[in-house]
Parts: C-alpha cells; sequence; structure tokens
C-alpha cells in the first residue's frame, strides 16, 4: 500500500547514527518517520558498552552542543566515568563512560518517542523509491510504500553482512538480528562503489564465574566528569569499577595453535579490520614477542552479570575461544555467554558523498554511520546527526550545513571520508585533526552551540546556560585583566618569586605552572564554577598557540571558498598530470579546498585548476552577456 | 579573489647576471619596504637605496620600486629589489623578505595571481598554466639534482628521527591506556636531543653551502694534454686554467661557474688521467676520480690527433666508476687531426668533434649539454630550490626548539605535539606528503594498539 502521509524525512536503520539523524531532523522541524528491524533495539550498543574515549568524546560533546542525545544518554545511562589524559592538557582531555546497555538503550528511546515531529514504524526496509537519480522514498518488507523526498540510509552492518566464527559461517547483521540483503543487492545495482570491511568483538563472559581476587580494580574518576554540557553527577546511576587482567604464555600457545581454523588466517575473511583495534589473534601473530596483553574488564550493566572483556575481540573457533579465555588471570572458571565473531560488510566508498552526506548519485538519498566505513558509536552518530540536519534543510530548500575541519571532529570526520575515502573502518584520533589545539572538547559548546541555535537544533534550556556561561567567562576575563598585582603583592607566596613590576592577574594566569584555582585563592577571589574558570584559564594558556591556528584557518579559509562543480570534466585541464587528473575524478572535491587536501594532488595542481575554473567562468559570462 | 599569504622570489633568471631582482607580492609589502628601506616608498617611482637587514645594516644598494594594488602586474601590494645580481646577495635578499613574513613563491605563481585577479586577458590562461606546468616540472629537476648525495641522506634520516618522535609523542595522547607513557620516557628527551643536534649541524652546513649543489657539476677528463684546459677555457670564454704544451700541468683541480641555457653549471677541470710520474701529480689524479664520482656528468676529452681508437680509451678512463653520470665525448683537435675519428654504429657514447682552438663543434657540444641538463630552463633553477631548502629547513629548527622548551619547561606534551607537527610539515616541503594516516600507520605498525 501507499502510506498516506507523506514525510519530509525518512531514516532507515536504528542505530547510532539513525537515531541522531532522526532526532536532527526532526528537531529542526521536518516530519520524519523512523523505520527499524526492531523498536526494541533503538540505540542499542553492539559493541563495547562505552561512550567516549579520546578524540571521541570530543564528537560526543560536539553531538550535544548541536542538541543530539548520546552525551545525555550516557549521563543517563553512565555506570563509571574516566578523564583521559588528565595530566596532558587540555586539547586532548577526553571523556570515557562506561554504560549500562539497558539504561543506554531507554534513554534514547524515551527521547525518541518525546520528539516532536517524529514517527516510529518497524519493518524492514527492502528498496527505495527512485526516479531517474532522485529518491522518492521507500518500501517496507510488508510492501508498504513511504514517500518523502529525503531519504537517510543508516544500516550498520546490516548490508550482506556474514558472520564468522571458526570456519563456521552465516548471513547476519549483528548476532541475533538478520542481514539487510534485499536492500543491499538493490544498493549494488545503484551506480556506488562498495567495499568490504571487517570489524569483531569478543567473547562476553559470565561475572559470576570470575574470579576478581588478584585482578588489578580500576574505579572511576574523582571528581566524576559529566558527558552533556547539561549534565549533573546527580543524573549518574549507581557507580562501578572496571577490572584489568593480561593474556598468559598459555593464552598465546593456545591462539597459535587455533591458527589453522581462523577465518582471519585461513582467507576465509577478506575484508579490511581495523589496525587499532585487531583481534587477539593478529596481536599474538603481529607481535609475537609481546607474551601479554592487558585486558580491560568492562561491566555491561547494573542489572546483568555479563561482562565485555575488551582486548580479545576473536572469530577462532569456539573450543579455541574457551580454552583460551580460561587461561587468562581471573577467567580460569569463566563461563562464556555469547561468543565472540567477526563480522565482514558492505560499505560504500565514502568519496561518491558530498559533505551534507547526500551521495552525489542520487538525489535526496544519504548515508551516514558505518555504511560509510567508520566504526564507533560516536562516528556513527557524528554523521548521523549532519546527515538528519541536511536532510531536513533540503526539504525546506535550505543550503546544506557541514561544520569545516577547523570547527568541529565531526567536520574533520566527513571531510576524511569525502576527501580520503578509507582503506579500513576509520575511526576518529585527536591526531587526525590539525587544528587540535582549538578543537578541545570544553569548548565544542562554544564553536557550536550558537550556529546550532540558528538551524533550531538547540532548545531553550541549553540556549540559556550557554549565554549565562558565556557571559560569566566575559567578565570575570575583564576582571583578570583590570586586576593588578604590584610587587610585594600576597600573590608571591604562591608564585614561589618577587614580583619585579606590576602584573595583571591574566599576565600571571599564562606563565607555564600557574593554574587557575590557587592563583584566585591567592588573590582573594572567591568564584564558584570551575567549568567557567577552567575555561577562562584555558582561554589564556593557549592564546599565543590559537592566534596561530587562526592565522592557519584564515590562510585555508580564502582558498576553501572557491566552489568546484560536481559535474566538471578533469580531462579537460591542461597540465596536470594523469595521477592527479584520476585522484580529482575519483574525488571530485566540492572545493578548491578540498581539492588540495587530496593526498597527492599538488599546490601546482590546485593553480592550474583555479586558472580552468577562472576560464570556464569567464567563458560563461561573456556567452550570456 | 584575497590572498592571505606574500609570496616572494627571484625574478631575475639564476647564474650570475648584472642585476638580480628580488620580487615580492601580497599583504605584508608596505611592511616589508619599510622594513628594509626605512622610508615610505611612492608607488611607481624607483627610489635608490639601501636594502636593509634586520641590525639596519646595508645587504646590498640598488632600485625599489613599489606598486600599489590594483596597479600592479598581480594586481596585489607589489615591492621590487633590484639589487647586484649573484647567488649570494639574491639569497640574502630572500631571505629578508621571507623573514618580514613573505613565503617562497610557487612556480608560476605571481603570474597566477595576476590571472587570478583580472591582470591577464582569457586568452593568457593557457599560457600562465603552461608557464605553472613547465615552471614546477623544472623546480622539481632542480629539486632533485640538488637533492643529490649526502644532504638528501641527511634530511632523510633526520626526517625519520621526527617521525620516530612523532610517533611515540602521538601514540602517548591518543593511546593513554597502552602499558607505556612515552611522554614521561627518558629516551623521549634523548631522541628529541640527537634529533636537534642533527637539525643543527645540517642547517648551518647548508646556510654556507657546503652539500647543496648550486648547479650541475660537469668533470673534464682525459689523457694529459688532450686539450682539458683548453676546452674549458673555450667554455668559459677567458683563460682560466694553466695551459702549457708540457703534458701534466694541471695538478689540481680547478673550477670554474659557467651558465649553461640559465643553469650554473660548474666545470671541473682535473689532471690528466695518467699513470702519476710524481706524487704531486698522484694526488692529482686521486682528486679527478673523486670528482668524477660525485658529478652529474662526464666530459671525456679525447685527443683525435692521436688516438683513433676514442671508445676503448673512454671506457677505460671511465672503468672502476661506481657512479653513473651522463657521459660526453669530445674529438678535440680535428683541426689538426690527419683523419675524422670513426663512430661506430651504435655509438656507446655521445660523441661531438671540437676543435679547443678553432671553437668548431663547441656550441653543438653545448646544445648537447642543454639538451642533457637544461632542456626547459627557467628561473626555478637548483638556486631557488636551494633557497626554499633552506628556508624549510629554519623553519623545521625553530620549531623544534620551540617544542625542546615546552616540553622541557611546561611538561606539555601536547604543545610539544604540535611544534613537532609544524617541524615535520616544514621538513616535508623537502621530503615529500606525509599525512595523519601515514603518522598512524607507524604507530599501528610499532605498537600493540587496541584494547
Amino acid at each position: 500500500m501507499d502510506f498516506p502521509t507523506t514525510y519530509d524525512v525518512i531514516v532507515v536503520g536504528g542505530g547510532h547514527a539513525g537515531t541522531e539523524a532522526a532526532l536532527a531532523a526532526a528537531r529542526s522541524g521536518a516530519l520524519t518517520l523512523l523505520v527499524t528491524q526492531n523498536i526494541d533495539t533503538l540505540g542499542q550498543m553492539s559493541c563495547n558498552p562505552a561512550i567516549g574515549g579520546i578524540g571521541k568524546s570530543h564528537l560526543v560533546k560536539e553531538i550535544d552542543a548541536l542538541g543530539g542525545v548520546m552525551a545525555s544518554a550516557a549521563d543517563a545511562a553512565g555506570i563509571h566515568f574516566r578523564t583521559l589524559n588528565s595530566r596532558k592538557g587540555p586539547a586532548v582531555r577526553a571523556t570515557r563512560a562506561q554504560a549500562d546497555r539497558q539504561l543506554y538503550k531507554a534513554a534514547v528511546r524515551q527521547t525518541l518517542e518525546n520528539q516532536k515531529n517524529l514517527h516510529i514504524f518497524q519493518q524492514s526496509v527492502d528498496d527505495l523509491i527512485v526516479a531517474g537519480d532522485v529518491v522518492q522514498g521507500v518500501v517496507t518488507s510488508g510492501n508498504i510504500r513511504f514517500s518523502a523526498g529525503q531519504v537517510v540510509l543508516t544500516v550498520g552492518t546490516f548490508l550482506g553482512g556474514i558472520i564468522h566464527v571458526g570456519m563456521e559461517k552465516k548471513a547476519g547483521g549483528r548476532a541475533g538480528d538478520a542481514a539487510s540483503n534485499k536492500l543491499a543487492d538493490r544498493l549494488r545495482e545503484l551506480p556506488f562503489r562498495v567495499g568490504r570491511l571487517k570489524t569483531g568483538t569478543p567473547p562476553r563472559i559470565d561475572g559470576k564465574s570470575v574470579n576478581f581476587e588478584g585482578l588489578e580494580a580500576q574505579p572511576g574518576e574523582n571528581p566524576r566528569p559529566v558527558m552533556s554540557f547539561l549534565g549533573h553527577v546527580d543524573q549518574h546511576p549507581a557507580q562501578v569499577d572496571c577490572h584489568i587482567t593480561y593474556t598468559t604464555a598459555e593464552t598465546h600457545d593456545i591462539i597459535r595453535a587455533g591458527l589453522d581454523r581462523s577465518p582471519l588466517f585461513t582467507g576465509e575473511i577478506d575484508g579490511v579490520g581495523p589496525r587499532y583495534c585487531p583481534s587477539i589473534e593478529d596481536k599474538v601473530v603481529r607481535f609475537a614477542d609481546r607474551d601479554s596483553h592487558q585486558i580491560f574488564i568492562e561491566p555491561e550493566g547494573l542489572n546483568t552479570h555479563e561482562l565485555y572483556p575488551n582486548g580479545i575481540s576473536t572469530s577462532l573457533p569456539f573450543d579455541v575461544q574457551l580454552a583460551l579465555v580460561r587461561s587468562i588471570g581471573g577467567f580460569e572458571n569463566a563461563v562464556i555467554t555469547r561468543p565472540g565473531y567477526a563480522i565482514e560488510y558492505d560499505y560504500f566508498e565514502p568519496r561518491d558523498l558530498k559533505s551534507s552526506l547526500e551521495t552525489k548519485h542520487m538525489k535526496g538519498l544519504y548515508f551516514a554511520g558505518q555504511i560509510n566505513g567508520t566504526t564507533g558509536y560516536e562516528e556513527a552518530a557524528a554523521q548521523g546527526l549532519v546527515a538528519g540536519i541536511n536532510a531536513a534543510r533540503a526539504a525546506r530548500g535550505l543550503e546544506s550545513w557541514c561544520p569545516a575541519r577547523n570547527e568541529a571532529y565531526i567536520g574533520v570526520l566527513i571531510d576524511d571520508l569525502i576527501t580520503m575515502g578509507t582503506k579500513e573502518p576509520y575511526r576518529m584520533f585527536t591526531s587526525r585533526a590539525e587544528y587540535r589545539l582549538v578543537l578541545r572538547q570544553d569548548n565544542a559548546d562554544r564553536r557550536l552551540t550558537e550556529v546550532g541555535r540558528k538551524m533550531g537544533l538547540v532548545g531553550d534550556a541549553r540556549w540559556s546556560r550557554y549565554n549565562e556561561k558565556l557571559e560569566r567567562i566575559e567578565a570575570r576575563k575583564a576582571i583578570l585583566t583590570h586586576h593588578l598585582c604590584r610587587p610585594n603583592d600576597p600573590v608571591e607566596v604562591y608564585l614561589g618569586q618577587k614580583l619585579s613590576r606590576e602584573y595583571n592577574l591574566s599576565d600571571l594566569l599564562r606563565r607555564p605552572k600557574v593554574s587557575i584555582s590557587p592563583l584566585l585563592n591567592a588573590v582573594g577571589l572567591d568564584w564558584d564554577d570551575d567549568e567557567v574558570n577552567e575555561q577562562i584559564e584555558i582561554d589564556f594558556k593557549y592564546e599565543g598557540y590559537i592566534v596561530r591556528q587562526q592565522e592557519e584557518i584564515d590562510r585555508m579559509l580564502t582558498q576553501h571558498e572557491v566552489p568546484i562543480p560536481i559535474d566538471l570534466d578533469y580531462s579537460l585541464i591542461q597540465g596536470i598530470s594523469n595521477e592527479v587528473r584520476q585522484k580529482l575524478s575519483d574525488v571530485r572535491p566540492e572545493s578548491i579546498g578540498q581539492a588540495g587536501r587530496i593526498s597527492g594532488v599538488t599546490p601546482a595542481a590546485v593553480s592550474l585548476l583555479l586558472i580552468y575554473l577562472k576560464k570556464i567562468r569567464q567563458l560563461d559570462d561573456r556567452r550570456r552577456a | 579573489m584575497n590572498h592571505q599569504d606574500t609570496i616572494a622570489a627571484v625574478a631575475t633568471p639564476a647564474g650570475r647576471g648584472g642585476v638580480g631582482i628580488v620580487r615580492v607580492s601580497g599583504p605584508a609589502v608596505s611592511k616589508i619596504s619599510h622594513a628594509m628601506t626605512d622610508r615610505a616608498l611612492v608607488p611607481r617611482q624607483a627610489t635608490f637605496t639601501d636594502f636593509l637587514d634586520a641590525s639596519g645594516e646595508a645587504i646590498d644598494q640598488g632600485l625599489a620600486l613599489y606598486f600599489k594594488s590594483p596597479a600592479s602586474f598581480t594586481g596585489e601590494d607589489v615591492l621590487e629589489l633590484q639589487g647586484h645580481g649573484g647567488p649570494i646577495v639574491m639569497s640574502l635578499l630572500l631571505s629578508r623578505v621571507m623573514s618580514l613574513g613573505a613565503r617562497m613563491a610557487r612556480p608560476g605563481e605571481f603570474s597566477e595571481r595576476a590571472f587570478l585577479n583580472d591582470k591577464l586577458d582569457l586568452s593568457q590562461a593557457e599560457a600562465v598554466a603552461d608557464l605553472i606546468d613547465s615552471t614546477t616540472e623544472a623546480a622539481a629537476r632542480g629539486a632533485v639534482r640538488s637533492l643529490k648525495g649526502v644532504f638528501s641522506d641527511r634530511v632523510r634520516a633526520l626526517d625519520l628521527d621526527i617521525v620516530k618522535l612523532r610517533m611515540f609523542v602521538e601514540a602517548a595522547i591518543d593511546f593513554p591506556e597502552e602499558e607505556i607513557d612515552f611522554l614521561s620516557d627518558d629516551r623521549l628527551v634523548d631522541n628529541l636531543e640527537s634529533a636537534l643536534a642533527q637539525m643543527r649541524i645540517l642547517t648551518q652546513q647548508t646556510n654556507q653551502g657546503a652539500i647543496l649543489r648550486e648547479g650541475i657539476t660537469l668533470v673534464l677528463v682525459g689523457k694529459p694534454n688532450a686539450g682539458k684546459s683548453s676546452l674549458m677555457n673555450q667554455f668559459a670564454g677567458e683563460d682560466i686554467s694553466i695551459v702549457t704544451e708540457m703534458p701534466g700541468t694541471t695538478r689540481d683541480v680547478i673550477r670554474e661557474y659557467i651558465s649553461l641555457g640559465g643553469v650554473p653549471l660548474k666545470l671541473v677541470d682535473t689532471a690528466g688521467l695518467r699513470e702519476a710520474e710524481n706524487e704531486i701529480e698522484a694526488e692529482g689524479v686521486r682528486r679527478a676520480r673523486a670528482e668524477m664520482l660525485a658529478a652529474d656528468g662526464v666530459l671525456v676529452v679525447i685527443d683525435a690527433a692521436k688516438d683513433s681508437d676514442w671508445v676503448s680509451q673512454t671506457t677505460e678512463l671511465l672503468a672502476g666508476l661506481e657512479s653513473k653520470p651522463a657521459v660526453f665525448v669530445a674529438l678535440n683537435k680535428i683541426d689538426i687531426a690527419t683523419e675524422v675519428p670513426k663512430e661506430p654504429v651504435p655509438s656507446p657514447y655521445h660523441a661531438t668533434r671540437v676543435s679547443a682552438m678553432t671553437g668548431a663543434g663547441i656550441s653543438e657540444l653545448k646544445a648537447a649539454l642543454i639538451n642533457q641538463f637544461a632542456p626547459n630552463v627557467t628561473t626555478e633553477s637548483n638556486f631557488i630550490a636551494r633557497s626554499r631548502h633552506v628556508d624549510a629547513l629554519t623553519r623545521a629548527e625553530q620549531h623544534l626548539m620551540t617544542g625542546r622548551q615546552v616540553l622541557l619547561e611546561q611538561s606539555a606534551g601536547e604543545l610539544f605535539a604540535e611544534e613537532l607537527r609544524y617541524c615535520h610539515e616544514a621538513l616535508t616541503e623537502i621530503t615529500g606528503e606525509f599525512t595523519s594516516d601515514d603518522l598512524l600507520g607507524e604507530i599501528f605498525s610499532t605498537f600493540c594498539i587496541g584494547k
């Protein structure tokens, strides 16, 4: 049947990308339908039960600044919080929460159900409705035709998914869920470039069978951080410890003996796995000199004994899994609740996408999440958010939006994907961000709340709290700049040295090894709100570096603005080498800035491109005149 | 279109012309002209002035011309400093301009800006594109030439050191839960100190021109009295080598620079290669072989009046040479040779019949050399390539020094990482592109990452 309502936006998939996409589209005013195979798995964490981490919490806080759900769900479900890199400077500091899977899912589902303009429907999507190169809706397995001008596909690892355990393999999108093969076949008929990736999970363990005595306990952070700008520690459920254990020489022997039945080493798996998250068999083979590897034992939740042993992802046969688990300290009598497995799945070459995440080949069709070759909840959610925003904007005839590399990790993520593509599951790292000192998790709100508000994504509560914070920062900075300390001022006791002349407090704060709290104490300023104080300290301390990065950014932006037609015929540009020509045609960059970031495209090639663009523009003008 | 960068380049051909011009274009021009001439220049008017260095001393004297935007070649503010030609003065002026905020222009970039700012007609688009294309290629060749040998080895070794440092630092930042914290490891500081020491030596030597070649080296070899020195004089146009009728006159190695189609060509005259009869001569022969090893080309000079079997003689002269320079043969003294030397088909060597006495055949020989070494010569020559290297190394060193400071004094790992990144970016201008993904690749192949 043809469903009677026409939607602005349809989102296919209810994982981390799909839920953020649906919420963002609906938040910005588009009538949105979320279609999922199973409403009970909305917001499901299919891999490890943690949100955030280095580079990732940066993404989470950016999603949060744009009104997304991930950070607040992590606050509602977080049972163990850590601040990473706490001693390494604010730019690279990060937050990670271990989440109770059930609580996390419940928080996401509650948010979805309460979102205005959003409908949810359970059935799998088998086909797209297409007219020429324009998408018009989707067809579900029940043969219901939903129409919409914009369709966001967030189907994760479900496209042509194959699950491997030892030499056994079967089709599946995730342990316990079916793959979406009909949709996969349909998409393979379209002119998208398709690749194959692989990822894996460890066997899960029943906590009752683990002997924690002698295992190193890892307590949560104190004081405990929060994930959302609007979050508060009072929201957090009860907190628990994580534990650390290690593989043994025996574990490695067991693994080596089982390699002849490993789908990874016998050539059964041809998808490319992530280098930063190798399976335990991979680690044992590649780093043969190590006789032990670290395993983080993560709790799955408050109301379950199940544990996630992070570090032993594997697709070895079950009998080998059982033996290797039981050779690990504390796991001598461990009971496995679910076997580990590897999954291979289709992904689409992300260089076929625009920065809006709309596909270049089909108008109105957007891809977000693992389908684009990424891994990780946070990376998926970030793309979902951008795709959802742009689908809603396109429905209203507005220009697309994507943050630039200097504005957000979300921008780095999307630009990397659409410019470089990826050969392995793409994960965010801070080293991918050339403007790392500007893109901090502590200033995500200051980078994105305003633009989020303009796009209708940011609610009143967040907006007023944000403005309050900004005003406070400015007011306090003014005081610090005007507060003078003369020689013999009591502040000398804290500084441990005499003042040679008059200094204002902001000058003193810029000195290495001077921190804001003791400095305020020393001069008798009693300021609450540590978040604001921290911002002030970072602003002053990084000032020189931020100015330099800003200059670099300004230089980049003057070039970035020149747009390139997506259908430009690169064979007509004289002087560029065939290699560069091929690279440009592979990516079809949207701007000169993006063209220059393609690996192997030289500054000279960019110059030739600029000259060619100017030439065709002038010829066009002449023709019109 | 608004360009933020100010660019600079030597606008006159490399070599030893009488006047050399440094051209600067972009928003920093007025600041640069004021700092270097200590006066406000009047647009479109030539001013005779000192060109000042940072301490106010004159680097050179000459004409300064200032063109105000948009009435200039590029459409931006443009400054031209016309000083005494020659690589040293030009290099000093260029580095002074760069220290005041300009960067080295890329090949053809002035014309590119002129075109983009509507200063050139549409019909010139192709000419500009051609210019960028050809000059980029020439610059690449210049870079390859100047990168030969010891300089290249050292820059690459240094590059590896920096990659290693970055690998440790970035791994510590992105993977803090792995078992070692590299930032607090003493070896990191040791590695840093050793990289910095290497870099200092390299910048110093590069600045002194000790290891970067400024032109193409062509070594003249041949039996005593085959006419090497006379031929060299023919090339250079004046008497530079001591020429007598007595075999073995040239005992030491004599060098002369000439301009070959715009590319500086270093001619090296050697002692005649034969079994030396005394110690001084033996030393001369030893040096000649050393020169041949390091040369871009070898010009074998044959006395065509005496030696008809020049092919085997050439093969003999080159025997045992490990490097493979381009080989040219000059069959000299054809004016007095009784019969024209025969050339086998196909000929194993490129031979030209010449007379160093009458000058016959010299232009053919020059043409062969130009065809080999400078087929498409522009101002982007080795000299420019060298200035680029010096500039890149200087910036790399500065960032490494700042990085050392923030690491040791503030233990600021993330700022150290930042300086290392800038340092490495400067080095990659010499060694080639290195992406963040390459860096991650280094990390993953070295450390067992992943929980």
